[in-house]
Parts: structure tokens; sequence; C-alpha cells
């Protein structure tokens, strides 16, 4: 993990959350042979919550998890084009997956904490599973401020040494944001973080997200029209031309835009609920 | 929440709905069961049969009864699962039967045996009576030992191999397959594969010595050891893997810190039916390990005995006074059964104490 060459140097992290925006050009994803994605444009602003939306299957996900190299983890998957962060291009061969992912966290649709960790450990995971070596106070430190950054810290304080899986759903997505956040990532990435939540779980990481925005670049995948006019700013509309086709991306515009006068036909049809 | 309740009205007549309906009182597969027995007893005692011929008569007894009972009082769906349910309830005694009848003639033979000489005495210098066991039991967990020292790394990093790198590939699909051949490897092969190879290296067309009956039995334990960590890794949600990267954790540590913890508790269970399966070898260790009448704590050097060669030789060479070898072949495997008993108790304290937590 050492900074091998002056690109890597650069993306090293800072201590202070440095929030960057993202460009995208033209990214195709593949899996294998298949084509998933095509010909993605587009600029992520800074410190904004930028929410993705369409129809299932359209590569929402997929193009989430290029943001972080995650796709690769696939075997045979691959992607064509640009991610440019901060700068750094990230498909550069000169630069790590591993030092990316330590920059730009993400929380998966179904809450995944580690289940032989207690609540405490499963915050400070990214830390310890590197190999940071953290004095204790500086690790309570952590624990602290990255629950109570995840608005969990009131409902687990006293039992920080307990299992991460004895909370229930919505802790436990709460969990996985702490433990995101606690590496303090300069993006954080959420595929569909509430899909599998009780509508108390999703309002309290709705005003989550509300509150991540000051310091992050949040980029959120939502099944959920109604969740991305509610937190995000800008709006990107994926769509499928038809099955076994590609997703494209359909348009991009400040959220309210997009829920009012959107300038294409399709998303004018999804949003209204004609189809998808 | 508050409204109050309408004014009570007459329910509906509903139509009488017949979900009730005869049962045979609960004790009535034991009452058909002991009249069974009685029955056949009775007529065991008539005509002088055996125990197994009444055993016979009273499972066909029961059968008969308990279904035509049910057919009279419940319904022919009811019957079918009295008949069915008392089939597999025999099947489970029967398979019990060799169990616990192993159990019970090894402890009526080798309990008396036991003793603190008999644990403590190597056979040096006995003759006739006496003597013990120790030199027997130190070689068997010696070289059991040895054997695991040399499987579990391999079969570990092996089966992590095939779940974590090589997945699908070619390379990973021909070792499945090999592992699969050696899983089937006579254990006289092993043994006479090891005594080739010691044999050839050390130039000693003789030669006996303890790790070598390590090696031997490592070829039987590895395939097991693959195999069965292999499928606990593949347990490992990759949920969890994804998590892990995610946070920037690279792939080995992965694996050594999230992947590992979460299935331990599956790979020691492995690990235990793989000692389990290769503690009571005698054929390979009777080839490389030889035996000896003295204790012998040195794996590299030298016989060394082992509990099932002791055994093998109390029984067949028992000498002048067959009785008191052979009483000692008895309490010899009395401690070998003891010993995995132990092993698979340990196991499973041991996975309970790993065993991801849930709090709840
Ligand atoms: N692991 C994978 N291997 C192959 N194809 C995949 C994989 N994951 C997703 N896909 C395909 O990529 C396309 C986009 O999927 P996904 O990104 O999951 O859509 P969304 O998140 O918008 O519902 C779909 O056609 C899907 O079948
Ligand atoms: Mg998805």
């Amino acid at each position: 993990m050492s900074a091998g060459t002056d690109d890597r140097a650069s993306f090293e992290r800072n201590t202070d959350l440095m929030a960057k925006s993202i460009d995208v050009s033209d990214l195709n994803i593949f899996y294998g042979s298949f084509l998933a994605v095509e010909g993605v444009n587009m600029t992520i602003p800074a410190r904004s919550v930028t929410a993705l939306i369409g129809p299932s299957g359209c590569g929402k996900s997929t193009f989430l998890r290029t943001l972080n190299r995650m796709h690769e983890v696939i075997p045979g998957a691959r992607v064509e084009g640009k991610v440019v962060v901060d700068g750094n291009s990230l498909y550069d061969p000169t630069i790590d997956p591993v030092e990316v992912r330590r920059q730009v966290g993400m929380v998966f649709q179904r809450p995944n904490p580690f289940p032989t960790m207690s609540i405490a450990d499963n915050v400070l995971a990214g830390l310890r599973l590197n190999n940071k070596k953290l004095k204790k106070s500086e690790a309570e430190d952590v624990v602290e401020r990255s629950l109570k950054g995840a608005n969990l810290w009131n409902e687990v304080k006293d039992r920080l040494g307990k299992p991460g899986m004895g909370l229930s759903g919505g802790q436990q997505q709460r969990l996985c944001i702490a433990r995101a956040i606690a590496v303090r990532p300069q993006v954080l990435l959420m595929d569909e973080p509430c899909s599998a939540l009780d509508p108390i779980s999703t309002s309290a990481i709705e005003d989550l997200i509300h509150e991540l925005r000051t310091d992050y670049t949040i980029v959120i995948v939502t099944h959920n029209m109604q969740q991305a006019a509610r937190v995000s700013e800008d709006t990107a509309f994926f769509n499928l031309a038809g099955a076994g086709k590609p997703g494209r991306l359909i348009e991009m515009s400040p959220t309210k835009k997009i829920f009012s006068n959107p300038d294409e036909e399709a998303t004018e049809a999804y949003i209204s609920g004609r189809f998808g | 929440m508050t409204t109050t309740a309408p004014p009570p009205t007459t329910p509906p007549a509903t139509p009488h709905l017949p979900l009730r309906s005869a049962r045979l009182p609960r004790s009535a597969p034991a009452l058909v069961a002991v009249a069974s027995l009685a029955a056949a007893g009775v007529l065991a005692l008539l005509l002088g049969w055996g125990i197994i011929a009444w055993a016979v008569v009273a499972g066909l007894l029961h059968l008969v009864a308990i279904t035509v009972w049910s057919r009279a009082v419940e319904n022919p769906r009811a019957a079918t699962d009295r008949f069915v349910t008392s089939l597999i309830w025999m099947a489970l005694i029967i398979a019990f039967v060799p169990l616990v009848s192993l159990l019970y003639i090894v402890v009526e033979n080798g309990a008396g045996q036991i003793d603190g000489q008999f644990l403590t005495y190597s056979m040096r210098n006995v003759v006739g009576e006496g003597g013990g066991i120790y030199h027997s039991l130190v070689g068997t967990l010696l070289i059991t030992l040895g054997a695991t020292v040399i499987s579990v790394p391999i079969g570990l990093m092996t089966s992590i191999y095939l779940v974590e790198y090589g997945a699908r590939s070619k390379v990973a699909g021909w070792i499945r397959f090999l592992v699969d051949v050696m899983t089937g490897i006579p254990s006289i092969v092993a043994g006479l594969f090891a005594f080739a190879l010691f044999a050839l290296i050390f130039n000693d067309p003789g030669i006996h010595f303890g790790i070598g009956g390590s090696v031997a039995l490592s070829l039987l334990m590895i395939p097991i050891v693959v195999r069965s960590a292999e499928e606990m890794l593949k347990l490992v949600p990759g949920d969890l893997r994804e998590a892990s990267y995610a946070l920037g954790v690279p792939k080995w540590r992965t694996i050594v810190k999230v992947v590992i913890p979460t299935a331990l508790p599956g790979i020691i269970t492995g690990v235990t039916l793989a000692v389990s399966r290769v503690i009571g070898e005698t054929a390979p260790l009777l080839i490389i390990a030889g035996s000896t009448d003295s204790s012998n704590f040195n794996l590299f050097g030298g016989q060394m005995s082992t509990l099932p060669v002791f055994i093998y030789y109390s029984y067949t060479q028992p000498g002048l006074n067959p009785e008191f070898a052979q009483g000692r072949a008895w309490g010899a495997a009395l401690v070998l059964i003891v010993i995995v008993m132990l092993l698979n108790l340990l196991a499973r304290v041991l996975g309970k104490a790993f065993a991801p937590k849930t709090g709840r």
C-alpha cells in the first residue's frame, strides 16, 4: 500500500474532509462480452446529493460500482472510458483500486455488518482491517464520531461490545454507514440503502443523508421517486432501450427540473408512472 | 384506533366445517409398541425363538396394528402417516443397533482394563500380565498431531485457492478432481507411498519413524480438509467480501480477517472430522511407523507404536498368555474411542466459541 508513484501519492487520504466532484466521460461497462451500460457522460458535483433513478436492470448499480472500482471485483467485468475524481483518472493503470476504495466509500442494498465483530469493531473495521494502529482513546473517538454521524450513537452507546448482527435491519444499515464514514471517504456511494428498511428507518437514513451532504459527495441509487425528490440536488435518469440492450443515461438535471419539467419524453413517462 | 365497537350482532350462521376429526390418543404409538413387543415375546417364549426373530415379529405386528387402528379410528391419510412414521422410527432403531452394541462390547471388555498403570506404563519388559499403552497413546497423539500440522495449512490454503482465486478456472477444476481421487486412496497405499518415499530419500530400505506415519496420514487427511474447508468458505456470503473491499481492504487481508474468521467454526469441525477419520488408521502406520514396546517421543527417529497398531499386534500375536494381551487390546480400543469422542466434543465447544454471535 506504499505510495509508489506520484499519481498515487497525490491520491493519499487527506485528513480533513475534501469532498470531490466526479467526471465521467464515454463510459462503457461490460460483464464479459455483455455491454451493460453504454456511453455515460456526466458530472457529479461535490458536496451534494446526486440520485440515480431508472427501471430495474438499467444499470444503476453497475454504474455506481464503477465509481469506486468495485465493478472489477466480478470476474470478467471491465470498463472502457474515463472516470475522473479530483484530477485522478480512476482507471489509469497507475491507480491502485484499493486506494480508490478507501476514498470512495460504499453502502450496499442489504445491510452487511461483519458477523464476527462487535458494533464498535464494525465501525473500526475499515481502519483495523487496514492494520492502522489506533490508541484506545482514538478508537473510541472514531467510534463515537462515526456512530453519531450515522445517527446511531444514542441507540447503541450502551452496547458497543455487543455483536453488530444483533441490531435491527435499519440499525444495521446505519451501522454500515458509520463503518463507511469512519474511514473519512471523500465520496459516499449508496445503492438503494433503504430498500430493505421500514419507513421509520428510511426516514432516519434520509435525515442522515441531509446531514452528510455538507461534508461528502453522495451518489444514491433509489427506486423511490419521492426519496429522490426529497434528498437529492441532481437526478440522473437511466433507461434501457429494450431487453438485452445496454442501459443509457437519458438525462441528468437538477432534481426540481427532472420532476417538474424534464427535457426528455422518456423521463416524463417514467416519473409520471406511465411505464417502468 | 379508538372507534367504539359496533353493537354486537348475532354471528352469521357459518356452515359447519369438518375441521375436527377423531384422533388416536397421543400415547397410541407407544401403547402399540409395548403391546407388539409383549405379544411377540409370548410367541417367542412359546416357540423358542431367538431375539432377532422376536424383534422382527414385534416390528411387523406394530406396523400392522398401528395402521389398522388408525384406519379404523382416524382416516386413510392419517393411517399412511402412522405407517411411514413407524417405518422411519424402526430404521432409526436399526441404525442404532450396531453403534450401541459396539460401544457396549468395547466398554464391557475394555473398561476393566483401564487404570493408572494401564495409562502410564509402556510394554517394555512386560510378559504376560501388567504393562500399559502409554507408549502407543503417545505415539498416536504425536503422529496424529504431526499429520494435522502438515494437513491443515496445505488443505486450508488449497481450499482458499479453490474458492477465492481459482473459482471456475481450469486449474481449480483439475485440483478438485485430483482431491476427489485422493479421497479414494486406500490407506495402505498411502502407507506404502510414504515408506517408498522415505526409503528412497534416506536410502534405507528398513526405515521406520513417526513422521513418516504423519506424512502417510496427511495424504488421507488433506482431501477431507480441502473439501470441508472449501464448502465452509463458499458459505461465507459474497456481501461480506464486498463490504471489506469497499472499505479499501486488500483481497488477502479480506480473506485472512473477514472470510476465514467467519468460516472458522465450520473449518474446525472439518479438521476434527479429518482427525477422527485418520486417528484409527492401522495399515499405513504398520508399514512406516512400525511397532515397539517402549515409549518413543521422537517423531524423527526410531519405531513408534500407536494405538491401532498396538491393538492389532495384541490380538494377532498375543504371546504366551493371550488373555492379558487381548484384554489390553480392548482397553486400548476403548481409549481410542474415547479420544475420538473427546475430539468431537472439543470441536463443538470450539465451534460454539468461534461462531458469529447474533447477541439476540
Ligand atoms: N454480476 C453480473 N454478471 C453479469 N451481468 C450482470 C451482473 N450484475 C448485473 N448484470 C446485468 O447488468 C445489467 C444492469 O444490472 P444492474 O446494474 O444490477 O441494474 P439496476 O441496479 O439498475 O437494477 C442487467 O442486465 C444485469 O442482468
Ligand atoms: Mg440495483
